[in-house]
């Protein structure tokens, strides 16, 4: 996973609200078994409908930064969502908030999803409509513009920590053998009918 | 801790805990997984790269379900029956591979015991009151209609679980939604959920697991529960769950994978500490009155987006929030509705009976009464029931509902996810409606340009028989 520190550039100035998974990639795209080439797919729904839209428009492409509106990514569990918004070339979104399997999903793929209120999201707007560049900094958890804007965010410090690193979880994971099993030694004995799974 | 009292979701979150991070995530132990062809082969395929290994391969059960076309599988001779779409055919393929070389037990694309993910976990007994239980597709919620914490992950976190046995999360908040009084005739659990996101919304649930409460849902059977739990993740809730009791300790008794013997009673014992206890909070409590439920349905592109059947369809204007108008106005568009409309005179032209939500025998039971001695409209072009498993489709042939289905004119199919989802042949073409008793209305979501009207089995065979949505208790 690619670490990721600071970024900076312009921003696809999308922010509707509510945008579900179906959304981000449709159904259609599921049937990959491989993770690349999805962003070819990406909001394909929007694409279709609106020639205008922001995603088509060239004065946003290439962008590493998307602006997006309250619940994004809501719907289903599809991490394909996360594998096409990162085949875009998106490395942070910034909306005022994720549904907590999408933004569980962004981070796993080293993607950074910033929460700011409202206000700030509609300053940010203005900005990338603008095309002026925006600043992501992970490290000092802030947004800055050219223009004075400075926003500060929070973020899980584990989530921040695997980012800044570009850490694989399952490794993390892996790391904690003992733990795990020590637990189940413990479940073993206690509550056997538990680990017998398909085997009982 | 020992003595806080605790809810439900704390005592089976406590219960897993491996460890906690300074940073207040949690190593959390996960008891079942269910894998199907879709979010996998990734997961596997990562496992492979990294030379990494299953932990724990009998607490995985796979099984393909999400694009198997519903049709027959074999032909006269016993032979596959090739599935037209390369990539459905070669994520199939994927899954056959996968499970036996990493040790995992497989329900095959023809076997009696195939089905949906979620209606096969609880029947064989996979699926138990007290565990946690994840798989890649949010509806896993369903498993919580036993008593167990269950909830969707994406495809990393699923090769995080074969490979750890673990995840690392955040806890949720616990939610209340408690139903007082009891559902008036005709009013099912699919309609008491539907009410229920139309009361909370789409995000009313989020960063909680909700546990349902009220005599309504002691008095369901499992099978309505798991309707129930199926959709929390519709209000925005990572898991929903109700207590077990012996309504699920008698449902599970004896099932393939359910403890036997002396096993069967420790769990028993156990499970029957499973509820919250008197004085535990919940962050958040909704209370919903049952008389006040009528059959429910769908008019827009969000679950949230509900009325009775006797109701019409709402006027953007007639919401508070700007941007709930905004959506609102999107979603009549999208499902070419005019605002004043009642929804009992929307025209309807295609039937789904199925998905993780409503395929189960009580499910087809419900439908098959309704279109008894009637069958379906003119207009109705496309009708089609699909069982959730082949004991379910066995169970319904025993008793004859396939032949009430047919001759409605129903297609009868093989178990699967079907027109739930538009990833396989059965999609609702562009502009048409579907009465179908899935769970998601979005955008798209049963085929591009479909239009969705979420209902009970009971409602969708009476949508059927009219030909536009239609109060079943006017039948
Ligand atoms: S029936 Fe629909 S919701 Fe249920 S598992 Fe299949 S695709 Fe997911």
């Amino acid at each position: 996973m690619k670490p990721l520190s600071t970024v900076s550039g312009k921003a696809i100035p999308f922010g509707a609200k509510n945008i579900d998974t179906d959304i981000i990639i449709a159904a259609e795209w599921l049937k990959t078994i491989t993770r690349e080439g999805l962003g070819k797919g990406a909001f394909q729904s929007i694409r279709a409908s609106d020639p205008d839209n922001v995603f088509d428009d060239p004065a946003y492409a290439g962008s590493p930064i998307l602006i997006a509106g309250d619940n994004f990514g809501c719907g289903s569990s599809r991490e394909h969502a996360a594998w096409a918004i990162g085949d875009m070339g998106i490395r942070v979104v910034i909306a005022p908030s994720y549904s907590d399997i999408f933004s569980g999903n962004a981070v796993k793929n080293g993607i950074l999803p910033v929460v700011l209120p409202q206000s700030a999201i509609d300053r940010l707007m203005e900005v990338a409509r603008e095309g002026d560049p925006i600043h992501v900094d992970l490290e000092a958890q802030t947004v800055t513009t050219e223009f004075q804007d400075r926003f500060a965010f929070e973020i899980d410090s584990f989530r921040k920590h695997c980012l800044l690193n570009g850490l694989d979880e399952v490794a993390l994971t892996m790391e904690r053998d003992q733990a795990i099993g020590a637990y189940e030694t413990r479940r073993t004995t206690d509550q056997s009918w538990i680990m017998r799974g398909t085997a009982a | 801790m020992a003595n806080k009292p605790r809810t439900l979701y704390e005592k089976i979150w406590d219960a897993h805990v491996v460890e906690t991070r300074d940073d207040g995530t949690s190593l959390i132990y996960i008891d079942r997984h269910l894998v199907h062809e879709v979010t996998s082969p990734q997961a596997f395929d990562a496992l492979r790269i990294s030379g990494r290994k299953v932990r724990r391969p009998e607490l995985t059960l796979a099984v393909p379900d999400h694009n198997l076309p519903t049709t027959a599988r074999r032909d006269a001779k016993g032979a596959r029956v090739p599935i037209a779409d390369p990539q459905s055919a070669a994520q199939l393929e994927a899954l056959e591979r996968n499970a036996p070389d990493f040790g995992i037990r497989y329900i095959g694309d023809a076997d009696d015991e195939q089905g949906i993910v979620h209606v096969v976990g609880p029947e064989q007994g996979f699926s138990l009151p007290g565990t946690t239980i994840v798989c890649g597709d949010s509806h896993t919620a369903s498993h919580g209609g036993l008593g167990a914490l269950a909830f969707g992950i994406g495809t990393s976190e699923v090769e995080h679980v074969l490979a750890t046995q673990t995840l690392l999360l955040q806890q949720s908040k616990s939610m209340e939604v408690r139903v007082e009084g009891d559902l008036p005739p005709g009013v099912t659990a699919k309609d008491l959920i539907l009410h229920i996101i139309g009361v909370i919304g789409a995000a009313g649930g989020t960063g909680h697991v909700i546990e349902y409460r009220g005599q309504v849902f002691e008095d369901m059977s499992v099978e309505q529960r798991l309707t129930v739990c199926n959709m929390s993740i519709e209000a925005g809730a990572r898991a929903g769950l109700i207590a077990p009791d012996e309504t699920v300790f008698r449902y599970l008794k004896g099932r393939p994978m359910a403890p036997k013997g002396a096993d069967w009673d420790d769990a028993v014992a156990y499970w029957k500490t499973l509820h919250s206890d008197v004085g535990a909070v919940f962050a958040k409590s909704v209370v919903i009155n049952a008389a006040d439920i009528a059959p429910t349905v769908s008019w827009g592109t969000s679950p949230e987006d509900v009325v009775p059947i006797s109701g019409s369809v709402p006027a953007p204007e007639s919401f508070p929030d700007e941007s709930k108008q905004a959506a609102a106005k999107k979603s009549l568009d999208y499902m070419g509705l005019t605002p004043g409309t009642p929804v009992a005179e929307i025209p309807i032209e295609n039937i789904f009976i199925g998905s993780c939500t409503n395929s189960r025998i009580e499910d087809l039971r419900a439908a098959s009464k309704v279109l008894e001695g009637r069958s379906k409209a003119d207009n109705v072009r496309w009708a089609i029931v699909v069982p959730g498993s082949g004991l379910v489709k066995r169970q319904a042939e025993e008793e004859g509902l396939d032949k009430i289905f047919t001759d409605a004119g129903f297609e009868w199919r093989e178990p699967g996810c079907s027109a739930c989802l538009g990833m396989n042949p059965d999609k609702v073409p562009a502009g048409e409606r579907c009465a179908s008793t899935s769970n998601r209305n979005f955008v798209g979501r049963q085929g591009p340009g479909a239009r969705t009207h979420l209902v009970s089995p009971a409602m969708a065979a009476a949508a059927a028989v009219k030909g536009r949505l239609t109060d079943v208790r006017e039948l």
